[in-house]
């Protein structure tokens, strides 16, 4: 009992963690076992009872069933990629210039980075639709990646300049005594070393856009271009077809099986590298 | 667009004249930072910063006008009284909840940034996975699936009611607490990471020396790691409040009338009302209540690290 009671004093700060983890993992385990529920109407897939809760496979079997759903999940994935690379590619020389550079308007340009990520989305999604409404651009998938575009900018340069800050740079400098050129120096040495970084940003910005749904809906206007948030939130008043908790599960264990494969392969490669030195 | 796609082609090609230079100097020339910048900030120019001075104009056209026959701008400002006016509660309200969200969210993240900062050991990464893992499920769905949980049918009004805290006829969908839970819950990863980034930081011998000085872990704590965590704590609570504050998902979907908030004004005001001033009115408030609220707060805890 003694030997409990010092275990505790030891661990109960990890044990809270993983209580508040396993807070964070209800909503999600909740989305898994609905995926399974039969609702008796479209519009009790979000009511928790298992006295009324019938198991199928129909959600699973048929989960393109629901009219437009993997169609707006198809386009949530084009815009989730157009967006990530054109907001990588900006995003990415804005950093270089901010860490390797030194030059005039360097803090009001980080200013400027910022102020989108202390801006609220709705404020974003108001002053876009006062713009696009002003130009009489027609909304539909162009207005989106526009506006995914310019929230994703400031997350990867913040992504990107935290690898760039920690790289040596000596490690340039090493290059060229070595009779590399500057570009060579730059492709062999310098990327290959913030590639991880920028992959991050990358993945960063897909999962935003991929996620948006308050500056979307600004931005769609009366467009049938609807992106899987826009879907669910347009079935809101029909009811939500029950297939959307499949593909929610499917998300997440798609995900999280890429992230814990990552997880294992860096694990591997640095055990390795710890058995040859 | 098209009129920026050349300068984002014509960077990495700019990038490739560089050239060879005694590496002692590295000197470059003058131009090459601007030329990165370009693209991105034009980017930004365009559909960020020029948007929201439309907003602000858009805030101060004449009232009298619709979509149909136009506006005129007319320094209006009374629409900003008018606003006020109509929409002071639910704009105080979403202050109000974004406010308590925060506070609740640095209690529950810090302890949990803690354990996987400090005690974290072989299960560090595990445990940070698990804290974006939300994140791997649509947001909406997230929130719908608050919406079950608290449903007049589920578990946790079952189990309130049988411990006699909820009355028979109790609810806690359509009430503040549903609203600010949904709200907790979608924003706690955003206090975690940057406290975990600050909390990771720390030198653990620092703890040791401070266990060693200050007799005890709650004083050690207080005087040692918490004003080290600081920059986490500052970045974290600003990722809570500014989102939440803006924020209408939850309170459209967990909420009722009694629980709406300034978001949700403004979405209907803008896309359902159709009445422009009013709303660009709205935005131009909260933003600059915001930008306002942020300053003070940044002025008086801030270190150079935030921004």
């Amino acid at each position: 009992m003694r030997t409990f009671w010092r275990w505790l004093a030891e661990k109960w700060v990890l044990l809270l963690g993983f209580v508040l983890l396993g807070y964070l993992f209800v909503p999600i385990a909740v989305v898994m076992l609905l995926s399974f529920n039969q609702p008796a109407s479209r519009n009790t897939t979000y009511v928790l009872d298992f006295e009324t809760f019938s198991f199928t496979w129909h959600n699973w079997t048929d989960i393109c069933g629901a009219a437009g759903i993997c169609e707006s999940l198809t386009r949530s994935i084009y815009v989730g990629l157009s967006a990530t690379l054109i907001a990588t590619i900006l995003g990415t020389l804005i950093s270089f210039a901010l860490v390797r550079y030194r030059f005039f308007g360097r803090g009001s340009t980080n200013t400027l980075i910022f102020l989108p990520m202390a801006t609220p989305e709705i404020v974003m999604g108001t002053s876009l639709l006062t713009l696009f409404l002003g130009l009489q651009i027609p909304m539909g998938f162009l207005t989106i990646l526009i506006a995914h575009v310019m929230f994703c900018i400031s997350f990867v340069v913040v992504t990107v300049k935290a690898r760039l800050a920690g790289l040596d740079p000596r490690l340039q400098e090493a290059a060229m005594d070595l009779y590399a050129t500057p570009w060579q120096a730059f492709c062999l040495v310098i990327l290959p070393l913030v590639l991880p970084g920028i992959v991050a940003a990358a993945l960063l910005a897909f999962s935003l856009s991929f996620d948006d749904f308050i500056i979307t809906n600004f931005v769609t206007g009366t467009s049938d271009y609807t992106t899987f948030p826009m879907f669910i939130w347009g079935s809101n008043l029909r009811g939500i077809p029950p297939q959307v908790n499949a593909i929610a599960t499917a998300m997440f264990l798609i995900s999280f099986a890429f992230v814990i494969a990552g997880q294992l392969r860096t694990r591997r490669r640095s055990a390795r590298r710890a058995a040859t030195s | 667009m098209a009129a920026l796609l050349p300068t984002a082609s014509g960077t990495p090609a700019a990038a490739t004249e560089i050239p060879v230079e005694p590496p002692a100097g590295m000197r470059r020339r003058r131009w090459i930072p601007y030329a990165l910048l370009a693209p991105g900030l034009l980017w930004l120019g365009v559909f960020f910063v020029f948007p929201v001075f439309q907003l602000a104009m858009a805030s101060l056209w004449d009232p009298s006008g619709s979509i149909e026959t136009g506006y005129t701008f007319a320094w209006s400002f009374s629409n900003y009284a008018d606003a006020w006016e109509m929409f002071h509660v639910q704009f105080l309200r979403s202050l109000w909840y974004a406010l308590i969200t925060t506070v609740i969210c640095v209690a529950l993240g810090y302890p949990l940034a803690y354990a996987i900062a400090i005690k974290g050991g072989r299960w560090k990464n595990l445990m940070l996975v698990g804290v974006i893992a939300p994140f791997f499920t649509s947001y909406l769905v997230r929130t719908y699936s608050w919406k079950a949980i608290l449903s007049d049918s589920g578990p946790v009004v079952d189990f309130l009611k049988w411990l006699h805290i909820l009355p028979p006829d109790g609810r806690l969908l359509a009430t503040e607490f549903a609203v600010i839970a949904g709200l907790v819950y979608n924003f706690l990863p955003f206090m975690v990471l940057p406290l975990y980034a600050s909390l990771d930081k720390l030198d653990v011998r620092l703890l040791e020396a401070a266990r060693d000085l200050y007799h005890g872990p709650v004083r050690s704590f207080f005087r040692v790691t918490l004003p080290l965590s600081m920059p986490g704590v500052l970045a974290g609570t600003l990722l809570t409040f500014i989102p939440a504050a803006g924020d209408y998902v939850n309170a459209q979907l967990l909420g009722g009338p009694n629980t709406q908030m300034i978001g949700s004004v403004i979405q209907s005001r803008f896309l359902v009302v159709n009445d422009y001033p009013i709303a660009s009115a709205l935005s131009v408030m909260l933003m600059l209540t915001i930008l306002v609220l942020v300053m003070i707060y940044v002025r008086v805890f801030g270190t150079e690290e935030v921004v």
